[in-house]
């Protein structure tokens, strides 16, 4: 396995040195095929999990603390124990993502479709379920034909649908796809779409999936990289995933790192043991900042999260460490930005997209996001007002409450609030929206004010 | 004229029997009637809506919520360009004036020979590839302006076979072969599966 070799055929991958869970199957140029799959251990997690006891595939799970990889970082195995004894009960796999920064979910369905669905039967049967759906977002049709004919594969060699591998285990994959809405990737909001509906997230409580989801009934929803880690795990078992990571975090993430690197890509990434200075200046990752320029700020999740800085380069790749820092790893996408960039501007960009991707159910996140987008563009076309920068704080605070988390700012003295955010909202959306807005303002409060101080003499804008 | 054609009715069947109230096979359907007439016309969604059992409103109200069906023709070819964060840190909002300026239309808008609709749209899950951009959902990666314009004189000339029309997606489907289906458990059910009951008692 070459160092650092960017692979073509999986764009943005790039095969460095380090384990690979999920990923080690990228390199081949036929990755997606049943024959590639079944020449390199695809199914050997499955078959073996078929002569285990449902109960004991979950505790294993359970034992190798996989986090969920979607965003929350929810321990599966846990998740998993919140079904009550009812059914039918159902799996939906979230395959829709739309997280600004986030490319490796459809990576992983194009590239290995048949590692997710290993994964989907290991999770079914340890469910004691036999249908799942399997949702992949609409603007990606070459997954949706990699799924599907890998599923018609694996249903003509007998590895999904009745009696799998020969034995009494009957569990169906059914893909669906969605069309374009970013909310929809909110548990709450596919399992609308899922059954036919306008994507809006529903209350929890009462309708936490686990108990009440697809049709009201008990439904765990798991991101696809979650369950892409299943058969790694039960082939090998739970100490040995243990092996790699950290102990609160094991095993790996598959993280795309973009924006103004040398080396932008997507890195499989053992969790814990990895600081962002590594990330971004190391040889095996993207070997320094675009043009040898400073570095002025990250995100280390997501465009829901707060922003990162200089400070927290030294911060490992650890949930547990990241939260009290102020942010959140969410979805792994890291996005880096250097001395040129305009703060306001790429603040105005990530809350634009919550702005456009409101579902408009709630009033504060409705109202609130549009009047965020239009301050900050009042502002960036010169046209800003003094109080705009303390009236943007207080819309935020109107979605979430403040003390909204923020990073550290040592040389102002100033602490971090930890991670997530308090909401008035249905769901974490419009609070997100808050996240850039809280960032920019705290950091680079000058770079505002200088906007607006600027401000040309003709109409005030909106 | 617009309602589901023959077979993809046929298809509209297969689909709908994979799943156990037929309302959740209305988006995969709305794809289909898309396909077949490069947007959804109001006939088909008075088909659908007799396909799945439901109103014709109740198939616009879940229509109108995603962005990816429209209601009036586009262009055969629909050019999203992201200009969401990483894509704007490396050049998209540029890319998207240039496309603007060559293409002769704003965001949301078709050239007169109804060859091209142009957006300008959000993250496309290929930020490491930035300035990106799809046609027809099929990405391109790292694109500058002049890799701009050769993609466009390559659609203009035909010479992409590998992009299909705007409104069709997966060029392969789901279908499984007769007695391979383990059956979709309705909702109405009661009961684990057999296996898992057998497996579970000792
Ligand atoms: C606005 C919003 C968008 C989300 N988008 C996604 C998504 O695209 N993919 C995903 O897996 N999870 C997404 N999530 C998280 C899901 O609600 C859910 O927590 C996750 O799918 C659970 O899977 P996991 O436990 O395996 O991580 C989103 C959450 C919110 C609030
Ligand atoms: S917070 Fe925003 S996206 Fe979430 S339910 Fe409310 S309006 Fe919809
Ligand atoms: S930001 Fe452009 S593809 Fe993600």
């Amino acid at each position: 396995m070459a160092t650092n070799t960017y692979v073509p055929h999986a764009a943005g991958y790039v095969d460095n040195e380090g384990v690979k869970i999920v990923s080690s199957r990228f390199q081949y140029e036929d990755s997606y095929t049943l024959e590639r799959s079944l020449s390199t251990g695809g199914y050997e997690g499955m078959k073996k999990t078929l002569r285990m006891q449902p109960a004991e595939v979950a505790a294993v799970v359970k034992d190798a603390v996989l986090l969920g990889r979607g965003g929350a970082g929810f321990p599966a195995g846990v998740k998993w124990g919140f079904m009550p004894p009812v059914w039918p009960r159902y799996l939906v796999v979230n395959g829709d993502e739309s997280e600004p920064g986030t490319y490796k979910d459809r990576l992983l369905m194009e590239r290995d479709p048949h590692q997710l669905i290993e994964g989907c039967i290991i999770a079914c049967f340890a469910l004691g379920l036999n249908t799942c759906f399997l949702y992949v977002r609409g603007e990606m049709p070459v997954a949706q034909e990699r799924i599907a004919e890998a599923l018609n594969d694996a249903y003509a060699a007998g590895l999904v649908g009745k009696n799998i591998d020969g034995t009494d285990v009957s569990i169906d994959i059914v893909l669906h796809w969605g069309a374009g809405a970013y909310i929809v990737g909110e548990e709450t909001a596919l399992i609308e779409s899922l059954e036919g509906n306008r994507g809006m997230p529903r209350l929890k409580p009462p309708f936490f999936p686990a108990a009440k989801g697809l049709y009201m009934k008990p439904t765990i929803v798991n991101n696809v990289e979650t369950l892409a880690n299943l058969p790694w795990i039960i082939t090998n078992g739970a100490a040995n995933f243990k092996e790699y990571g950290s102990e609160k975090s094991p095993g790996t993430r598959l993280l795309a790192i973009s924006g103004h690197v040398k080396r932008p890509g997507v890195y499989e990434v053992e969790q814990g043991r990895v600081s962002f200075r590594e990330l971004f200046y190391g040889h095996n990752f993207c070997g320094g900042i675009k043009d040898d320029n400073d570095l002025k700020m990250f995100i280390p999740g997501g465009g829901s999260a707060p922003w990162f800085f200089e400070e927290q380069l030294d911060l490992l790749l650890e949930a547990g460490d990241v939260g009290p820092a102020g942010s959140m790893l969410g979805s792994g996408a890291i996005v880096v930005m250097d001395h040129t960039t305009d703060a306001v501007k790429a603040c105005l960009r990530v809350v634009r997209f919550f702005a456009r991707e409101s579902c408009g159910k709630c009033t504060p996140c409705r109202e609130g996001t549009s009047w965020e987008e239009k301050i900050l563009q009042r502002i960036l076309d010169g046209h800003g007002r003094p109080e705009d920068i303390d009236l943007l704080l207080e819309v935020g605070a109107n979605i979430s409450p403040s003390p909204y988390p923020v990073a550290a700012a040592p040389e102002s003295g100033l602490e971090a609030v930890p991670f997530p955010p308090k909401q008035t909202t249905i769901c974490p959306l419009g609070p997100s929206s808050v996240a850039p807005i809280t960032s920019a303002i705290r950091r680079f409060r000058p770079e505002f004010e200088a906007k607006i101080a600027a401000v040309s003499p003709v109409g005030a804008g909106a | 004229m617009s309602r589901l054609n023959e077979a993809n009715v046929e298809l509209a069947q297969e689909i709908i029997a994979r799943y156990p109230r037929r309302k959740s096979a209305l988006i995969p359907l709305l794809h289909v009637a898309q396909e077949q007439n490069g947007y959804v016309t109001t006939a088909a969604m008075e088909h659908l809506a007799e396909l799945v059992g439901i109103t014709p409103a109740e198939v616009l109200g879940t229509a109108s919520f995603y962005e990816m069906f429209k209601f009036e023709p586009q262009g055969k070819y629909m050019v999203n360009i992201c200009t969401n964060i990483s894509c704007q840190l490396l050049g998209g909002e540029e890319l998207l004036h240039h496309a603007e300026k060559t293409l002769g239309i704003r965001p949301g808008g078709t050239t007169d020979d109804g060859l091209f609709t142009l957006e300008d749209v959000e993250c496309m899950a290929a930020c490491t590839e930035a300035p990106c951009l799809q046609v027809n959902y099929r990405h391109e990666y790292r694109l500058d302006h002049d890799d701009f314009d050769t993609l466009i004189s390559e659609l203009r000339s035909g010479s992409r076979p590998d992009i299909p029309d705007h409104g069709t997606l997966g060029l392969v489907r789901q279908h499984i072969p007769d007695g391979r289906m383990a059956g979709i458990d309705s909702p109405e059910k009661t009961g684990s599966p057999e296996w898992f009951t057998a497996r579970s008692s000792n």
